[in-house]
């Protein structure tokens, strides 16, 4: 489980997140959902580290993120995949060697033993005979699947999904997120999906945290959306016809 | 202000990147596919400017030796000491400045651009160290070796063109070559450049790991990249030439 309690942050004096607290539950996929520039991005990249927050706290089970060292978060970042926007796969790597890449970094496995894993995490995310292409000769889609591949190479407890469908067609989408569920229940990991796209969201949503300008506007689980009451949430829902 | 604040945020830059490499497997291997694209991929370009500015060095100097006050052999005595001290490794480091600089920044700038770099950080690797050590390192190592080699070509390029040019003779430009010569030249040259390269190195790194946007900014990162290099080998060869040769 994550727990966020009232994070801030501002960028030259613009408030962009504004005293968030939510929680992340195990096993779930937890939707962080907002209009574009709402914020969902910046709460991500706090989440993961890539931003430091300019207040609160961020716990991952009973550990206190923000208040960690360098070396102390290191040991948290490798219980994390993350799935970005634009896949981040290594342009110059195989793509057998992007996934193996956090296999040959952080275990002792032997070349047979990491390309075996190698191979798992591909049919796991139903692809073969992509070992030795590059990332530029795969689609969209491919590259997606690529990127949930290296993100559970190494088990992660978490995993990060930042828009994952976007770029894509709807029968892609659509894949992607059933893949996403199931590993999110197969594994037991927490899951965290930034997106706008309610389809995804009443597919596959458990846990939904709505942002409204850097501020928190509404949480609860998915069937409580229209019961919800929040003018704001049900005005985004309705642009996104739903 | 924007001087002092890029000199911070470099000095920053590079106290991140000395940390112990997470395997060191790994970051051997990324050293030598480094010097092989460093230096084995920088051999066509300095073997060109080499010979060619060594051919240009001994016609410039011999057209201001018609006087014969001077004796005709101290032309090669000339070339080598011009091409040793100033032209290899200066002009070398200039053009690799343009050519391992530019191609630095905007590898680090495009991994920055499409979350590459983050995705390493979020591996939990230092990727500074990870992606930085490894080309620095590789450029301190093989760019000195290109400037030893610079050297040899650029003398062999004055030779040929004075000899073609019916200039100098070969007897006399080699005897010219082996009057006085000062063996911590070559020192100085290889101090030079071991310097020319981590600057050359980490300065374009710096640019390419901060860019920020999209392609024209990869373009833009590339180009400070070369600019800021080139400026510094020019300003660190008066430093070292005055700390090294000064009186």
């Amino acid at each position: 489980m994550i727990q966020l309690k009232n994070i801030k942050k501002s960028f030259n004096g613009k408030v962009v997140l504004d005293d968030i607290s939510a929680s992340f539950f195990k096993g779930k996929a937890n939707f962080v959902i907002g209009a574009s520039g709402s914020g969902k991005s910046v709460i991500m990249k706090c989440m993961v580290g890539l931003i430091d927050v300019d207040q609160g706290e961020i716990f991952y089970g009973q550990d206190d993120f923000v208040n960690k060292s360098y070396e102390e978060r290191k040991l948290i970042r490798k219980e994390i995949g993350m799935l970005f926007q634009g896949t981040a796969l290594f342009d110059s790597l195989s793509i057998e060697d992007n996934i193996a890449f956090p296999l040959r970094m952080f275990t002792k496995m032997t070349p047979e033993e990491v390309l075996d894993r190698v191979n798992f995490c591909l049919q796991r995310v139903n692809l073969s005979n992509v070992n030795k292409l590059y990332p530029s000769n795969l689609s969209g889609g491919m590259k997606k699947r690529v990127g949930i591949a290296r993100a559970i190479a190494l088990n992660p407890k978490y995993l990060f999904c930042d828009e994952p469908n976007s770029g894509l067609d709807p029968l892609t989408s659509r894949l992607i997120d059933e893949l996403i569920k199931e590993i999110t229940i197969e594994y037991n990991i927490t899951t965290i999906i930034n997106t706008h796209d309610m389809k995804s969201l009443f597919d596959m949503g458990d846990n939904i945290i709505y942002i409204y300008q850097g501020k928190k506007e509404w949480e609860g689980e998915k069937s409580l959306i229209r019961s919800s009451g929040n003018s704001k949430l049900l005005e985004f829902m309705k642009a996104s016809e739903f | 202000m924007k001087f002092f604040e890029h000199f911070g945020r470099y000095t920053l830059f590079l106290l991140g990147l000395f940390k112990r490499p997470e395997r060191f497997k790994v970051f051997a291997k990324q050293t030598l596919h480094e010097m092989s694209s460093i230096g084995v991929g920088s051999f066509g370009i300095v073997s060109l400017i080499s010979v060619f500015t060594g051919a240009v060095s001994t016609i410039q100097i011999g057209v201001q030796l018609v006087s014969g006050l001077v004796p005709d052999y101290m032309l090669g005595t000339f070339v080598r000491d011009s091409n040793i001290y100033e032209f290899s490794p200066t002009i070398t480091c200039l053009v690799l400045a343009g050519k391992v600089g530019s191609s630095i920044a905007s590898e680090m700038g495009t991994m920055k651009v499409t979350e590459q770099i983050d995705a390493l950080e979020i591996m939990g690797i230092n990727s500074a160290n990870y992606l930085v050590l490894p080309k620095i390192l590789a450029g301190v190592l093989t760019i000195p070796i290109l400037v030893v080699y610079a050297m040899v070509l650029s003398i062999i390029g004055g030779a040929l063109s004075g000899v073609m040019g019916d200039i100098i003779s070969v007897d006399e430009y080699v005897r010219g070559l082996r009057t006085d010569f000062v063996p911590f030249s070559v020192w100085f040259a290889i101090i030079k450049s071991t310097t020319f390269a981590f600057l050359i190195t980490s300065i374009s790194a710096y640019h390419g790991y901060r860019v920020e946007g999209g392609a024209l900014e990869v373009g833009r990162g590339s180009t400070m990249a070369v600019v800021y290099s080139a400026v510094a080998v020019i300003i660190f060869d008066y430093i070292l030439s005055d700390i090294l040769l000064g009186a």
